[in-house]
């Protein structure tokens, strides 16, 4: 028998579905939407810079967040921020499966709101198969040519969504249509139009299914305590497997009594899944944890008048009769490590001085000898205002006695709002005699205007001798 | 050998390929999706554009140069020519936005006065950035990378001790037209205990206990017709600038490695050596080979290396 080598996309048209997690997926996609398409719309006050609350800003190198300003030299921030991520998606995994996949992935969002589209567009799922078998007319042209066109506009929008992080939303949205944004927001604002139309349009559980590597490494988070969402397959079958409600078979008494178990193969809950699978064959790849099947057969057997939950979030120790532990090792693990790596994040961001400077000792060549006896070494101070106002800073040596500090002619060191600059500065000591080959000295750096609470200290050193 | 069956698949089953082979072993049957095999299309497609644009085939000695073209400036002139990364280069140094910026910084500071200049923390910060790199291509041959110069060869630009001077006006004209320095061989005029004579005084006057006749003496020639040291050095022997004659009471060594000596005999052999062979030196004069800016950038950046005046 002769096999295909490439497998066409079975398209799928999933029914639409209410309930509680459908209420819930619909909140979080109302306020991921409204995150996402209005932060950048938002006014902060600010002494100087833009007066946007979340500015990417790549040109200057600055990052606004509210009152925090990021600069490249906190890229460590963002290691932190990752780990919290991928340890969040661990921890998360380990207790209740994918959740991330379910309800917060873009991915998931963004194909949610496109089915939307679809639907009140094209109508519920019997119409829409009907209309993707009919030959082309007038008809089908125009509701698959508005559903395209509709696809069209939400990708756009996102593409400019996202765009407006990076500068002056106003300004720039003024100027995207007038053609006078920088090329990169033309292009980046296209791309995504591209990618969105396609992945959530065209492409759908394909990227989850064959694309995306969190959809199998989570895979591997999983135990037999995790929750997923699962078909009870003991209730569901009886012994004899699962039956239509037909003649002697309506009542649960009457089934029980068949061997036949609750599922009434109505088949809604593979209607209404949006990878198109059948939840009743087990926990499968494809499975991004939506819960729709849950919706879907609680209100089939809230009809039948039967107990809710033969498909429901469980796990498979509670599916073999035990109970489900939450508190294992290797989530207790993933808790303390988000929270030691949230801790340290968190400090690290409230401790960091207002300036940054860094000391670094010239070494070629290490030392001088001056005329006056004394010997010389240079050292070079990078000075970073990493505040929202100026600083006058007066820089002094201290920890040495008899230590003199040159600066040269440079009386007034001020530096404006995320002024970078660098000093080179002297240090003549005169040595006594028998005096180690180093010795420790400690820049300190005050702002005139009294605005540090103490003055900076950087350790440094003195060389003598090589 | 495989046997070729189908195996009846139960629900919840992956299909096969239908292959057994002995007897049982089966492989499950996962054909790629079909939009994959477009995304190989598509990179066909994009190395066909790619081609077309960009130079990509060798053609016997040459290669297909492609459609798109840079413009840069080369030699005052604009040239358009394939791309190419050279030209790419080429154009970033001349119109990218940090070289853009490097000139505008270069432009202010050239317009600086060394009074002005010497006190404005930006300029200074970026004359340092900026003069490493023209010290290292120019300078560093001679004078270290650091400025630090070679005891006995060249100068070290780092401490307080100037032979043509250290104001800026000096370094400037130091740069500009080059120096000159000439000392004279005394193994004509001196003998070989006068010579040491004289070694003795130079050394006294830098804190070294000498024989006091012998340093006496040997101020006698160095203040005197016989050797006429004061000339140049001046009669404290603290040097002149207009003659590039270094001052001599200050135990700075440039070009006798006195500090490296083990005793007071080896500190006058060396001095008294020097001194019998004398020395010529020559700074090479930069006003053909850099401008105004750069030599203006290169002299407040010595200036403030260690004892500019």
């Amino acid at each position: 028998m002769s096999q295909p080598m490439y497998e066409a996309r079975v398209p799928i048209h999933p029914r639409s579905v209410s309930g509680r997690f459908r209420n819930l997926k619909y909140g979080i996609l109302v306020l991921a939407y409204g995150v996402f398409f209005l932060l950048p719309w938002l006014r902060w006050e600010r002494e100087t810079g833009p007066s946007q609350a979340v500015l990417f800003d790549i040109p200057a190198r600055q990052f606004y967040l509210f009152d925090l300003v990021v600069y490249p030299q906190d890229i460590f921030w963002l290691a932190g921020l990752l780990m919290i991520a991928a340890l969040l998606l661990f921890f998360v995994t380990g207790i209740a499966g994918r959740v991330f996949c379910g309800y917060f992935c873009f991915q998931t969002l963004w194909t949610d709101v496109y089915m939307f589209l679809e639907r009140h567009i094209q109508g519920e799922r019997p119409a829409r198969i009907r209309l993707a078998r009919q030959p082309w007319n007038a008809e089908k042209l125009l509701k698959l040519g508005a559903t395209h066109a509709s696809w069209l506009l939400v990708a756009f929008a996102t593409g400019l969504g996202f765009v407006l992080y990076w500068g002056d939303a106003p300004t720039l949205v003024r100027d995207f249509f007038s053609g006078q944004a920088a090329g990169a927001a033309y292009i980046t604002a296209g791309l995504l139009t591209l990618t969105t139309y396609t992945f959530a349009g065209l492409a759908r559980e394909q990227v989850c299914t064959y694309m995306c590597p969190y959809a199998r490494f989570q895979a591997v988070m999983f135990d037999r305590d995790t929750l997923i969402v699962s078909y009870d397959q003991a209730r569901g079958e009886g012994t004899a497997g699962r039956a239509k409600p037909g003649r002697g078979l309506k009542s649960r008494d009457e089934r029980r009594q068949a061997g036949v178990g609750d599922c009434i193969d109505c088949g809604f809950c593979v209607q209404v899944c949006p990878t198109g699978i059948d939840i009743r064959d087990g926990l499968q790849i494809q499975c991004i944890h939506c819960a729709l099947c849950i919706d879907a057969c609680d209100a089939i057997m809230d009809k039948q008048g039967w107990p809710r939950g033969l498909i429901r979030y469980t796990s498979e120790s509670a599916l073999e009769g035990r109970k489900t532990r939450f508190l294992k090792l290797k989530t207790v693990g993933y808790g303390l490590a988000i929270l030691v790596v949230g801790g340290l994040l968190v400090a690290s961001i409230v401790t960091r001085p207002a300036l940054d400077a860094n000391v670094s000792q010239v070494r070629q060549p290490l030392f001088v000898q001056m005329g006056d006896g004394s010997t010389q070494n240079s050292y070079e101070i990078a000075l970073n205002n990493k505040t929202q106002h100026s600083l006058d800073l007066e820089i002094r040596v201290v920890g040495l006695e008899g230590a003199v500090l040159d600066l040269g002619r440079i009386e007034e060191i001020i530096l404006e709002p995320s002024q970078r600059t660098t000093v080179l500065a002297r240090v003549r000591y005169a040595a006594p005699p028998g005096s180690p080959s180093r010795l420790p000295l400690e820049f300190e750096i005050v702002d005139r205007a009294g605005s540090m609470e103490e003055p900076l200290r950087i350790g440094s050193q003195l060389s003598l001798q090589p | 050998m495989s046997t070729n069956e189908n195996p009846s698949k139960k629900p919840g089953q992956v299909e096969t390929t239908g292959h057994v082979w002995d007897s049982n072993l089966q492989e499950y049957n996962n054909p790629l999706p079909r939009w994959w095999l477009w995304g190989f299309y598509a990179t066909v497609v994009f190395a066909l554009v790619y081609w077309l644009l960009y130079p990509a085939w060798p053609v016997g000695g040459s290669f297909t140069k492609g459609v798109n073209t840079i413009t840069f400036m080369q030699d005052g002139e604009e040239v358009t020519t394939h791309w190419n990364t050279r030209s790419l280069l080429a154009r970033e140094m001349q119109s990218g936005t940090q070289a853009v910026r490097q000139r505008e910084m270069l432009e202010q500071v050239g317009a600086m006065d060394y009074e002005t200049l010497l006190a404005d923390v930006e300029a200074m910060s970026f004359v340092n950035a900026y003069a490493k790199g023209a010290f290292g291509t120019w300078c560093a041959a001679c004078h270290q990378t650091g400025g630090g110069g070679v005891v006995g060869q060249y100068p070290n630009l780092r401490d307080d001790h100037w032979l043509w001077g250290g104001t800026t006006e000096q370094i400037e004209e130091t740069l500009v037209l080059g120096r000159n320095g000439y000392m004279p061989a005394y193994r004509e005029s001196l003998n070989e205990q006068q010579l040491e004579q004289v070694a003795s005084y130079v050394l006294s006057l830098n804190g070294f206990a000498m024989n006091d006749a012998d340093a006496a003496a040997g101020g006698e020639i160095f203040n005197g017709y016989l050797g006429g040291c004061y000339q140049c050095h001046g009669v404290d022997a603290a040097g002149l600038d207009s003659q590039g004659a270094p001052n001599l009471s200050n135990n700075i060594w440039g070009l006798v490695d006195v500090p490296g000596a083990a005793n007071d005999e080896e500190r006058i052999a060396r001095v008294a050596r020097f001194v019998h062979q004398g020395v010529q030196r020559q700074m090479p004069a930069f006003a053909d080979r850099l401008s105004p800016t750069e030599i203006r950038v290169l002299t407040a950046y010595v200036h403030s290396l260690g004892g500019g005046e």
